[in-house]
């Protein structure tokens, strides 16, 4: 019996080989792929030029509205990343797979961070081909080419923390229909947040106020900054400072409901 | 005529039942025209304040009606999906069965779309006013407005039918959603045509769900523009789809 479990693979093998099949399953699914890509950037072409007389708002700050919106697709990619992990999991999860997996000597870390890799390349593509849309329609990147590298660092950071959320709600309630329904509530959050327009332009005072106490203000906020201002040190340690507050909260909810679903099963 | 009333009636009055007893149903056709009429009139109002921006009624206003509109093409497309899922779930094969006149189906989904969309205008429009819209157009002006909000839906409804119809499958809802989607986000959504430029101005120019967004804008405004040309589109599009959606049931038909 000893020489069995010693014989089991280690942590390291138990999620290589969770996460193969969460990249394997990803990469299959083309509509997976391709809607979350396509989608942000219909918003980021047709907002990308309807909002353009924007610009003239005194204290806008850039002359491109494009360069201004294209922030968004990032988060935008990060809701259905988000939505996409949980779905998946859920489905394992309907489908009597986890069970049959919580049979094996399998730790829940594992299942849980290898379910999330799939969730990791998918936001890696999203956030390349945002970033050369939007090189490829004009928009420079005030930080440079470092700015670039960080750009995608955030974004894929932003990405992850979204994807333990899709975990983590796939896991707490079971059903891929739960999760597709919190998406709507994920898509507000965007829209009540910053990502229209800079705050300190923002006119109806209410509105101010809640896209100020939004998270996802800082979020977009920091991944805009290196697009249009350059190297925003404030800027950065919020939207960085909030990307690891969403990994660290809901990756440890995650892990609790992990253990709940696995004693459960 | 009787049969086909007979079956318009009891498809419509299935359809808003069940949209009535399932809030799922109901709460998202609600709940997304308000969230964009509070996005769009609180977080862009200051769009108004853009040098050669003229709608006297106010920002407000300028979006309730695309809201107002959105709600009700959308409204036909839930219709889309209610379709769908009445084929996956077997429903529809049996009423196909049933139906002394198949053609009434069809307008009894129209009915049920019409009937939701008219609980989520009053809301939207009661939000609106709370939220301090102001309105300029007589009573005349907003009965045609009303008017271009139920055949924009009717249109949105034989879409959503004909292509549920072809279909048959609850994956098409992002086949059925989408062209509405785009095609409204391509008429002047933030502010009017005049002020947009490069390529959106051009393709917004040619969209005609920019002569009805006008044409309905200028109703609330109490100044009515090109209205006759917004009927006139909506028309010839329901002449147009009501054959798309008998053909996407004569091909529900032969698939049995």
């Amino acid at each position: 019996m000893d020489a069995e479990l010693s014989a089991a693979p280690g942590l390291l093998e138990q999620i290589a080989a969770v996460a193969r099949r969460s990249i394997t399953r990803t990469l299959r699914q083309r509509a997976l792929l391709v809607f979350p890509l396509l989608f942000p950037l219909i918003l980021f072409a047709i907002n990308g030029s309807s909002l353009s007389a924007a610009t003239k708002i005194p204290g806008f700050p850039t002359r491109s509205y494009r360069a201004f919106a294209l922030a968004l697709p990032f988060i935008q990619g990060a809701l259905f990343v988000a939505i996409a992990t949980g779905t998946d999991l859920a489905r394992d999860i309907e489908t009597g797979f986890f069970n049959r997996l919580a049979l094996t000597p399998l730790r829940g870390s594992a299942l849980l961070v290898g379910q999330l890799g799939g969730a990791l390349v998918l936001a890696c593509i999203q956030s390349v081909v945002y970033l050369l849309v939007g090189l490829a329609t004009g928009v420079g990147i005030a930080s440079g080419v470092a700015g670039a590298f960080v750009l995608l660092a955030l974004s894929i950071l932003i990405s992850f923390g979204f994807a333990s959320l899709g975990a983590l709600l796939a896991l707490r309630f079971g059903t891929g229909e739960a999760v597709q329904g919190i998406f709507p509530l994920l898509f507000v959050s965007v829209f009540l947040s910053s990502s229209s327009l800079p705050r300190n332009v923002i006119k109806v005072h209410w509105f101010k106020e809640v896209a100020t106490y939004n998270p996802v203000s800082y979020l977009i906020e920091g991944v805009r900054s290196l697009i249009i201002t350059g190297w925003d040190s404030r800027a950065l340690a919020l939207g960085f400072g909030f990307a690891a507050l969403l990994v660290i909260i809901t990756l440890g909810l995650a892990s609790a409901a992990m253990k709940t679903r696995l004693v459960r099963t | 005529m009787r049969r086909f009333l007979y079956v318009a009636r009891g498809v419509g009055w299935r359809s808003i039942h069940n949209t009535l007893v399932s809030p799922a149903i109901l709460l998202p056709s609600i709940i997304f025209p308000l969230f964009f009429l509070v996005a769009f009139a609180g977080g862009l109002s200051r769009l108004a304040d853009v040098p050669s921006f003229h709608y006297a009624p106010g920002y407000t206003s300028f979006q309730y009606v695309f809201v107002f509109l959105q709600s009700a093409a959308f409204g036909g497309v839930f219709t889309g999906f209610a379709v769908a899922r009445d084929f996956e779930s077997g429903f529809a094969r049996r009423l196909l069965l049933s139906a002394p006149r198949r053609s009434g189906i069809i307008a009894g989904y129209a009915i049920g779309a019409l009937l939701r969309w008219l609980i989520t205008g009053t809301v939207v429009t009661l939000a609106a006013l709370i939220a301090g819209m102001n309105v300029d157009g007589t009573r005349t002006d907003l009965l045609g407005l009303l008017g271009l909000g139920i055949l924009f839906n009717f249109v949105a409804a034989l879409w959503g039918c004909g292509l549920a119809m072809f279909l048959r499958t609850e994956q098409a809802g992002a086949v059925i959603q989408m062209p509405v989607f785009v095609l409204l986000f391509l008429a002047p959504v933030y502010v009017p045509l005049p002020l947009l430029t490069g390529w959106i101005h051009d393709v917004a120019r040619l969209n005609p769900a920019t002569v009805v967004l006008e044409a309905a804008r200028g109703l609330l405004a109490g100044s009515p523009v090109k209205f006759a040309l917004a009927l006139a589109l909506l028309a010839g599009a329901a002449a147009l789809l009501a054959i798309f959606a008998r053909r996407g049931l004569a091909s529900a038909e032969r698939a049995g």
